[in-house]
């Protein structure tokens, strides 16, 4: 995180964020190879689990809602961020909650069944 | 804590909660280990909550404001979790809807905020990257919201269409673009942030208005998507790691899953987003007048009884009949004569990915028993009795033999080489594409006229009734 934080300083150009980059790069190529390896079973109760976890926009939500309103940070703009946290907030309540509730319907067939 | 220090502390969470979040959709990966994904997802989410807390920015006055924000959204989102399982489709538009906001206001406020700054610190790059946030945010804003209303049924699910609305539709984004590429020559031109935004809330219901309920599983899962990246865009404008992984997690789910759905349906991304499959008048390839062979339920349930193996292919008909608990009696009914009874899933079956399995889980299915197109195809020849409750196109053998058909090279449930064919429908209606099945007037299939849940719980009673006698 250090390189950003240059760049804040010196607003040069696209190299300050090539970390970044490689940071997103590197993460896409997890996101696609953990998620070929999801049970189709489960794509319905992926969808929702992925819902919750993209609400952590709510971060970004928080740095904005948050610093102390005045002359450099406009009533207005905290305002904005408050409205995305309870937006965030409802994904990520209502993501993980559905989320458990459906996978607590998958059940494997009893040996009794089998009978 | 000194500064540094409370910096490092929070960066250290960050990386904790990026590792959880892998776990949690690794986890995925089977059902016996889901659950535990769930948990590795909330304690991400407190981790990285709970850092960014941390961080000195955020003023003490705040945070009463910042709970009671948390508490309005837990409000709206817990009666959310306990829709019926049925809805869960219009569910997942919806959330796509509120995470799309919440993007697109949080690159708002922050674009606003650093112009009202002197614009030192909105380098380009920033500028770049606030403008894809936008964009992609509020677009999935509306674009969900629209694919909500269609799958709640508030909107018309036909495909909406008009002469020249592909070009309104590429002017309208192509107009976001443009005022996307005029900040980037100069920031502070403000006037042009106001036309961004209204052409991106603008575009995304232009671009859901010509798609059909059929696709909405492949738009649900672009749409998620969409909804990924504007995270990662955030991540790219606060210098945020744990936004951009978890967004690229997100994004590329929403790719594969919408992969996954173009090849079941045999088509492309385009095609399906700008194809207005719906309104493609159909090429009836059946002969006009066919004869149909009916049975009545019970009739059915004689024939289920006899076979040695029954194969159930549940479609959207299922769901809008909420049938599955009665189709949990009749696979009980069959388990309990030793019949063999298995459930043919396509993938794009219902109005989101995996929705049957969903919704058989719910009815106590195990889900040994849940069996994909490709593993059931090879085995149908040998299969006594196929019911097809509601499904329709995807088990449309015209996909495979008629080369003039809209769906041809679809890849179908091959229903059609099981020994016997029950299909449980309302009417000889179409289905949603207007194409006509020949499954149903081939020689081998049996018709079964009426509502799937008041049929199939007729089926299970006959059989019950059965039991009871000898």
């Amino acid at each position: 995180m250090m390189t950003p934080i240059l760049a804040a300083a010196a607003p040069a150009g696209l190299g300050a964020y090539i970390p970044l980059i490689f940071v997103f790069i590197l993460a896409t190529f997890i996101g696609l190879d953990v998620i070929r390896n999801v049970s189709r079973l489960l794509h319905t109760p992926l969808m929702s689990l992925t819902n919750a976890i993209s609400a952590i926009v709510i971060v970004g939500a928080i740095l904005v809602a948050g610093p102390q309103i005045g002359d450099e940070h406009p009533l207005w703009i905290s305002i904005l961020g408050l409205i995305a946290i309870a937006a965030a907030s409802v994904n990520i309540v209502s993501g993980f909650l559905i989320t458990n509730r459906m996978l607590k319907m998958f059940k494997s067939r009893k040996p009794e069944d089998k009978a | 804590m000194s500064p540094e220090w409370r910096d490092t502390v929070v960066q250290l969470a960050y990386l904790a909660a990026s590792v959880l979040f892998i776990f949690s959709l690794k986890w995925m990966n089977s059902p016996a280990s889901a659950r535990r994904g769930v948990w590795a997802g909330v304690w991400a989410m407190v981790l990285g909550v709970g850092g960014t807390l941390l961080n000195p920015a955020v003023a003490v006055s705040s945070l009463p404001w910042i709970a009671l924000a948390v508490m309005v959204g837990g409000l709206i989102g817990v009666p959310l979790s306990k829709v019926p399982l049925t809805a869960v489709p219009q569910r997942t538009a919806l959330s796509h809807a509120f995470g799309g906001l919440a993007a697109g206001l949080v690159g708002t406020a922050k674009y606003y905020l650093w112009t009202h700054e002197g614009g030192e610190n909105l380098t380009t790059f920033r500028m770049f990257a606030i403008a894809a946030e936008v964009i992609l945010g509020f677009l999935t804003f509306t674009g969900s919201l629209m694919a909500a209303g269609k799958l709640q049924e508030i909107l018309p699910g036909r495909p909406i269409t008009y002469r020249g609305q592909l070009i309104v539709n590429f002017l309208t984004l192509g107009g976001a673009i443009a005022c996307g590429v005029g900040l980037l020559i100069n920031p502070q031109w403000t006037f042009l942030f106001p036309i961004l935004i209204i052409l991106a809330l603008a575009f995304g219901v232009m671009l859901i208005i010509p798609i059909g309920g059929a696709d909405m599983p492949t738009v649900i899962a672009l749409l998620n998507s969409y909804a990924g990246l504007s995270a990662v865009a955030m991540g790219f404008v606060l210098d945020n790691t744990l936004l951009i992984i978890a967004g690229a997690l997100d994004g590329s789910s929403g790719l594969i899953l919408s992969i996954v759905m173009c090849k079941a349906m045999n088509r492309s991304f385009s095609n399906v987003l700008f194809g207005a499959f719906g309104s493609v008048q159909a090429d009836t390839g059946a002969a006009a007048g066919a004869t149909v062979k009916s049975a009545t339920p019970e009739e059915a349930a004689e024939i289920m009884e006899q076979a040695d193996t029954v194969v159930i292919v549940p479609g959207y008909g299922m769901a809008v009949a909420q049938a599955q608990h009665r189709v949990r009696e009749l696979y009980d009914q069959l388990i309990k004569r030793g019949i063999n009874v298995k459930f043919a899933i396509h993938p794009v079956a219902g109005r989101m990915p995996g929705h049957m399995n969903v919704l058989l889980a719910e009815a106590d299915i195990p889900y040994e028993d849940l069996v994909e197109m490709d593993e059931i195809n090879p085995e149908m020849p040998q299969v006594d009795v196929v019911l097809v409750l509601g499904a329709n196109d995807v088990v449309n053998p015209a996909a495979k033999n008629n080369p003039k058909s809209p769906i041809h090279g679809m890849p179908i449930i091959e229903a059609d080489r099981a020994k016997t064919v029950l299909a449980v429908k309302r009417s000889m209606k179409p289905g949603f594409a207007g194409i006509d099945n020949e499954l149903y007037t081939m020689d081998k299939t049996l018709m079964v006229f009426g509502d799937a849940k008041a049929v199939v719980g007729d089926m299970a009673k006959t059989l019950a009734g059965d039991s009871g006698m000898h």
